[in-house]
């Protein structure tokens, strides 16, 4: 699993910023990205995991993309497919 | 002539305090940048403390407050600071060493020029600037500080009060603010591009680092320890709480939230405003004061939104007009009965104060305006003002000093 922080926005928009009567329009918010590769019979046990700690009920709270990955390949064996994970 | 070991304490103590405002302006100026010219923007002010000290030393001090030429400039006889020696000199101070004197001034001489750069941030060539300093310290300080303060200078004998530098020092600085930043134009991006203040919380510790050395800075002024150092002292403080107070309440008012930058503005502005008057006006009239100058500069650091120009830390809105408003109550709040050396404001039935004030704000506007026009044509002219475009985008941090403030 691999977590960045990222800055984006998607239907709830930004907030603004007032510095001394200059306005600023704050589009990107702070957000967090996870990215995790899972084997196909894992998927939903992640996703319900995901949606139970991340979940607020909110807009803004973001969403889960679902895609396929077509092959893993760890480097310091050179193993591939679900073993590597 | 003997010299009292109380007041010479108090005024060594306030020169310390008053070196301490630079430091504290740099702060207070560098977290309102971007984070690429955080040290460019402190740099500016710390290094006034060098190049103004030399100048003052050499210079400057004789030309301020050095023998009289008809009333205009001081006379060299004191370059070197030859003469200026442990001996009071009973026209400044008559009870400290003249060098306690001369060194307090000098840290009035040092921020003053440092107070300009807030107009011209993120975008001036350090060469420039200190050519610019030079410059400035000498063709506009010094004879200003001469007209206001020295023995037989214009404005001092015109009966114009000014009791730590509400002309010399603010009108001054926030004039030549508006002519630098008329002169040198906008950062590039300006009114498109994002350009929030980085780092707040250093914002405000300058801004109380500031408020803190102002007790050396007004209560100093009274070049003596004892009452009117007390009174001086208690108005300053007075006049920033009630400016802190009436920016954050006029802008909570008006924009729906208290900002913490607008109360480190309030303070300022209370500051600069109680500046002329601190020596001469009483609690009462320094609340008032702080009161009118917090809600006054929070609508003057507007004024640049309507003229278009980029005052980038607002050094015309909160010293220009601060300090014109400052000098302008000094005439109408000013009390003979709490300061003999002082005279009677418009409210204690002499109408001619105001008008002296009045009269000498305008002089300090047109002189420092006009002489800081001609620097700055000549520098841009000669060795240019301004970064290149490209270490304007990179930021004065790296194109200017090579360094980054920030490494994580």
């Amino acid at each position: 699993m691999t977590m960045t922080e990222v800055k984006g926005f998607g239907r709830q928009k930004g907030h603004t910023e007032v510095y001394r009567g200059a306005e600023y329009k704050v589009d990107f918010l702070p957000k967090i990205k996870l990215e995790i590769v899972a084997p196909d019979d894992r998927v939903d046990e992640a996703v319900a995991i995901i949606i139970k700690c991340a979940k607020s009920g909110n807009v803004g709270d973001g969403k889960i993309f679902i895609l396929p990955a077509e092959e893993a390949i760890r480097l310091r064996t050179e193993e591939t497919g679900d073993d590597v994970l | 002539m003997r010299i009292d070991t109380g007041d010479t304490t108090w005024i060594l103590v306030s020169t310390a305090l008053v070196m301490l405002m630079t430091p504290g302006l740099a702060l207070f100026y560098g977290g309102m940048v971007r984070q690429k010219n955080v040290l460019g923007t402190i740099m500016q002010s710390f290094v006034a403390l060098g190049v103004v000290t030399v100048q003052w030393v050499l210079i400057g001090y004789s030309l301020a407050f050095g023998p009289d030429i008809k009333g205009l400039i001081g006379g060299l006889q004191w370059a070197g600071l030859n003469g200026v020696g442990f001996a009071p000199n009973p026209d400044y101070a008559a009870t400290i060493p003249h060098q306690a004197f001369m060194m307090f001034q000098m840290m009035f001489a040092i921020i003053t020029p440092a107070l300009i750069s807030g107009a011209f941030a993120e975008r001036f060539k350090f060469s420039a600037y200190i050519v610019f300093v030079l410059l400035w310290s000498t063709l506009v300080y010094a004879p200003l500080a001469h007209w206001v303060w020295g023995v037989g200078g214009w404005l001092r004998s015109l009966g114009a009060l000014d009791f730590a530098g509400g002309l010399v020092v603010h009108i001054s600085s926030g004039v030549s603010a508006l002519a630098a930043a008329l002169i040198i134009g906008k950062r590039k991006g300006h009114g498109h591009e994002h350009m929030p203040p980085h780092n707040l919380t250093m914002t405000l510790l300058g801004a109380a680092l500031l408020w803190f050395g102002w007790f050396g800075f007004n209560g100093g002024s009274a070049v003596a320890s004892g009452a009117l150092a007390v009174s001086a002292f208690m108005t300053t403080h007075i006049a920033a709480a009630a400016a802190t107070l009436s920016w954050i309440f006029v802008e909570w008012k008006h924009r729906g939230k208290p900002t913490l930058l607008g109360a480190a503005s309030g303070a300022v502005a209370g500051l600069v405003a109680i500046t002329p008057a601190s020596g001469f006006v009483g609690p009462l009239a320094a609340l008032f004061i702080g009161l009118c100058a917090g809600m006054l500069c929070y609508f003057g650091v507007n004024i640049k939104n309507y003229f278009g120009f980029d005052d980038s830390l607002d050094a015309v809105g909160v010293h220009g007009v601060g300090g014109v408003f400052g000098a302008l109550a000094t005439g109408v709040f000013a009390s003979k009965a709490l300061n003999s050396a002082g005279a009677d404001g418009l409210i204690f039935g002499n109408p001619s104060l105001l008008f002296s004030q009045l009269l000498s704000v305008c002089v300090v506007i047109l002189y420092a305006f006009c002489i800081t026009w001609v620097i700055l044509k000549i520098i841009d002219r000669t060795m240019g003002l301004r970064v290149r475009i490209e270490e304007e985008v990179e930021g004065l941090d790296l194109s200017q000093h090579g360094e980054s403030g920030y490494i994580f």
